[in-house]
């Protein structure tokens, strides 16, 4: 309890101030106080979110980029002043760069799809990690199919770190693009991203680096990356589900094809020829969520002024820190995952119960974790186990909070003694 | 922990410790595979028929102890059942953990019935039967509760 002390009384930062912003933590599961522990799921939304989705509907719901009546213009001017605010989080030079999309999978879906049906042919090579999720596996394996690619990928250790070494041996003149996870989320790995970026840069190959859990934790700057693109899902970093980011440099946007065609992504239509828009809109075919967008621009602003991400990481480092020393000393319980940099994940499993039984029976104490393989089966496969827990943290998470999942863990060993 | 220590009744965390009939038939007449693919679980159901009757049944795979009990006791109700009789049991067996119907007359595998409370155990529950209902029905590709 005194260690719980300490972190909360840090003057830069003040966790039960912050945990009274969201509402949803301020309830009860099977009559116990929850605990959510999901948050590499999803994360949970401050009150300000909530209330900048709900102002949209009620106030200023219309269409955008194309009324001239005055609810639309201020559904257009809300939407757009959220592109800036994304544009100044992750740093980049130009709103053009700054593309909405459903989510981190559709950004690579969308690369996929677009500059690689163009740029890549048989027998080039598209490099991946063995610790990536699913949407950063499938999309590859899909274009792969269409234009005669294959998928490389680097491998790791035993520790959850990605082989470097390994990286530099399998790139060469046939890579054509390079795609990794920023931070891992069954292993919550932080990969050097910026080396990688620099190596792959040598050899001339663009590289996409899947930010879905990293954005949560992590102050990115995609000019200092220098990466050729950059995704993210909006729900992960408290904004609203259904909306994400695809950072692309102007000058590859520029030269890649549409993705879908429709309404906003013109110029021009006519049944001879069409001109498209321009960037960003080109990518942004049909009527995007734009409550979503605002909804993303408000959850910003709230990491901005109202917590301070730097701050926060600092704390969720510490919670990180904390959980897993305590978590290490519950008998017959392995870590999975054990990087020297790590953010926001901690995975395990009981050398003898399923993490499935974990999760039932810790939901029964109010305590959410995630159970299975994490859209991340390869991983699964590398640490040779069927499926992990996870817990995931957030800066809105307590020490005792911890403690309470201990606790939990330690009835579960109970249970199947 | 009231509901899901009631799940994780002492019949189910013995079958899961201890699992019966949990070894490979070499000379089985028809086997199956099923495999739940949001979980990783996967098991192998292998019989030995005396004309229509279910002389020997065993399981093998790996999984929570939901779905071990229940392959556990499911090879042990269905030892020298006949295949209508198996075809049956699974039919109540499913109703039971969908809560749709009491399992009155299904003796130990009862402890099941709480299962319907957790719906995202129900498949951890049904794949074992699944998969005795692949096999009876000679199906060669593996099984998915999906």
């Amino acid at each position: 309890m005194r260690d719980a002390k300490k972190i909360s009384e840090q003057p830069s930062f003040d966790v039960w101030k912050v945990r009274r912003d969201f509402p949803a933590l301020n309830q009860t599961v099977h009559e116990k106080k929850l605990v959510y522990l999901d948050n590499a799921a999803t994360s949970q939304k401050p009150q300000t979110v909530i209330d900048a989705v709900s102002h949209f509907y009620s106030q200023d719901c219309s269409n955008i980029h194309r009324g001239v009546h005055t609810l639309s213009e201020r559904a257009t001017k809300s939407y757009e002043e959220a592109r800036e605010k994304v544009r100044q989080f992750i740093g980049a030079r130009s709103t053009k760069e700054i593309i909405f999309v459903r989510g981190a999978t559709e950004a690579i879906n969308l690369v996929a799809q677009t500059y690689g049906r163009t740029c890549l042919k048989e027998g080039d090579e598209i490099i991946i990690s063995a610790m990536e999720h699913h949407s950063n596996i499938v999309p590859w394996q899909i274009l792969c199919e269409q234009r005669k690619t294959r998928l490389r990928v680097i491998p790791m250790n035993d520790r959850g770190e990605l082989l470097l070494e390994e990286l530099a041996r399998l790139l060469g003149p046939r890579t054509k693009l390079l795609s990794v996870v920023h931070v891992s989320n069954a292993l919550g790995t932080i990969n050097p991203v910026k080396k990688i970026i620099s190596m792959a840069h040598q050899f001339g190959v663009p590289v996409l680096i899947d930010g879905a859990q990293a954005v949560p934790h992590l102050t990115v700057n995609v000019q200092d990356l220098d990466c050729d693109f950059y995704t993210f899902s909006s729900h992960k970093v408290y904004g609203p589900t259904g909306v994400g980011v695809l950072y692309g440099k102007e000058a590859l946007l520029e030269k890649m094809p549409p993705y879908q065609g429709g309404g906003d992504m013109i110029s021009s239509v006519t049944f001879e020829k069409t001109l498209y828009n321009t960037l960003p809109y080109r990518f942004e075919a049909g009527t995007p969520n734009i409550a979503g967008g605002i909804g993303l621009g408000r959850a910003i602003d709230y990491l901005n002024h109202e917590v301070g991400i730097e701050v926060a990481s600092h704390y969720e480092k510490e919670l990180l820190d904390y959980a897993t020393e305590q978590i290490s000393k519950i008998p017959g319980v392995r870590i999975i995952g054990t990087a020297s940099e790590k953010m926001g994940v901690l995975s395990f499993v009981f050398d003898d119960i399923h993490p499935h039984d974990v999760g039932t029976l810790l939901d029964e104490e109010g305590i959410a974790i995630r159970t299975g393989h994490h859209c991340a089966q390869p991983v699964m496969e590398r640490f040779k186990v069927p499926a992990t827990c996870r817990a995931s943290f957030s800066f809105y998470n307590t020490k005792e909070e911890v403690d309470a999942l201990v606790r939990g863990l330690h009835k579960v060993r109970e249970v199947f003694k | 922990m009231s509901e899901a220590r009631e799940l994780y009744q002492e019949i189910i965390l013995d079958h899961n410790k201890k699992p019966r009939n949990f070894f490979k038939l070499e000379k089985a007449d028809l086997t199956a595979e099923g495999y739940n693919p949001i979980c990783g679980d996967r098991i192998s159901v292998y019989l030995q028929m005396d004309g229509d009757h279910i002389s020997n049944i065993t399981f093998q795979g790996s999984g929570c102890a939901i779905s071990k009990a229940s392959a556990s006791l499911m090879t042990s109700s269905i030892k020298g059942k006949s295949k209508e009789e198996a075809e049956d049991l699974v039919g109540k067996f499913r109703k039971l953990i969908m809560g749709e119907a009491p399992g009155d007359d299904l003796g130990k595998l009862t402890v099941f019935e709480g299962v319907s409370e957790f719906p995202a155990r129900v498949k951890c529950a049904s794949l074992a039967w699944h998969t005795l209902q692949a096999a009876l029905e000679k199906k060669r590709e593996t099984v998915s509760t999906e």
